[in-house]
């Protein structure tokens, strides 16, 4: 049985690779079904926390597959989701920005470029307002998001991990002077 | 308000090329900022990075990679790194890029894993995780000012810009649809502008 677990691991995270438009979250749901409904390699509650850690831990959230890959099949398994997730689509974006780069200049390509530009933007505030939603910090994650980008706009080359650090620190103050402990 | 290293008119930009980063010097930055990008917002660590502080790309560049890399499939961050790599230094600095972004991450969440359980006690670990969390959209606001305000100049531009956010932020409507309809619209009334964007 365990040796199929390899083949499995492709067989599911290679067409999430590739249909994974718009980013990791596009794709939890379906993640979620194959891993837990439909080929049981954890529980539901087991997901839920490899979802925590992979937010609480440094990377992209995608990481959450090579934790499912590194529960069900140890260092092995790690690998072979990772790299079932984040080739197929590398390869793709790989050739779409070599063709790119090359018409750099064009006509075509620059009104790509300019009007592309402004639905990237929008996307990323989008994503900001969904993270700032269900993030469990309300009115304070938007006074330290605020604040760290005053602070970025006023000294651009300032660190960012300092900022980090007084953001966290921020957050540990208030909870622990209001009292209020974390219910997430 | 600090000047674009290049002119955004092609022709400069052919004839004036930064100095090319060794494939080392790729992979280091894209590792730092896999390892450091605590919260999410990778996408404003590496505007930091590669715009801001080493001006390895010219903003024009960065923010239409970036809405290439959004609207691939994959994850963003990944196809940014991708995309930045191959303009600097081909296949091996798009391959320094994504490997550099993964490899610390790799590991990190792993290890994280392996801790979880003692992590789990401590009372404010998820305060700290907020806050950290909370600091790092900062970063992503940068981008969203700069942006933002580039689109002010024109008008369909700006438009663009509030129909993806309304659409998708907002309303959740399905984002390929949404970037789909608007990106091609966006894109028609850039194509009938005229062709200069100087200034």
């Amino acid at each position: 049985m365990r040796d199929d677990l390899p083949v499995a691991l492709l067989a599911v995270f290679v067409p999430f690779s590739l249909v994974s438009i718009g980013g990791g979250t596009s794709i939890l749901a379906g993640v979620q079904h194959q891993a837990v409904g439909v080929h049981h390699w954890i529980t539901t509650r087991e997901f839920v926390e490899l979802f925590a850690i992979s937010r609480a831990a440094p990377g992209p959230g995608s990481m959450l597959a090579t934790l499912i890959g590194w529960h069900i099949f140890g260092w092995t398994g790690a690998l072979i989701a990772t790299l079932a997730l984040f080739v197929p689509s590398s390869l793709l974006c790989y050739g779409v920005a070599l063709v790119w780069n090359r018409h750099r200049g064009k006509r075509w390509h620059t009104a790509l470029e300019n009007g592309l530009a402004p639905v990237g933007i929008g996307l990323v505030m989008a994503g900001v307002i969904t993270v700032l939603r269900v993030g469990g910090g309300g009115l304070f994650s938007w006074i330290v998001a605020l604040g760290s980008a005053g602070v970025l706009t006023w000294r651009p080359k300032i660190h960012p991990l300092l900022i980090f650090l007084i953001g966290g620190a921020v957050f540990v103050g208030v909870r622990a002077l209001s009292g209020v402990h974390a219910v997430i | 308000m600090r000047p674009a290293p290049f002119e955004s008119n092609g022709h400069l930009l052919v004839s004036v090329p930064a100095p090319r980063p060794s494939i080392f010097a790729i992979f280091s930055v894209f590792f730092r900022i896999g390892l450091f990008s605590f919260g999410g917002g990778l996408t404003g660590w590496v505007y930091r990075e590669v715009v801001v502080v080493r001006e390895w790309l010219s903003e024009d560049e960065f923010m239409s990679g970036l809405a290439m890399s959004q609207i691939l499939p994959g994850t963003n961050i990944s196809n940014l790194s991708i995309y930045i790599g191959q303009k600097l230094r081909g296949v091996l600095g798009a391959g320094a890029a994504i490997v550099g972004l993964l490899s610390g991450p790799f590991f990190a969440v792993i290890a994280v894993a392996s801790a979880y359980g003692a992590l789990k006690t401590l009372t404010f670990t998820e305060a700290a995780m907020d806050g950290v969390a909370a600091a790092a959209i900062g970063m992503l606001l940068v981008i969203i000012h700069r942006g933002a305000r580039r689109t002010t100049r024109n008008p369909a531009a700006f438009a663009a810009l509030v129909a993806t956010f309304v659409c998708v932020g907002l309303l959740h409507w399905s984002l390929p649809l949404v970037t789909a309809g608007v990106g091609s619209l966006s894109v028609l009334a850039a194509w009938f502008r005229r062709p200069s964007n100087a200034g």
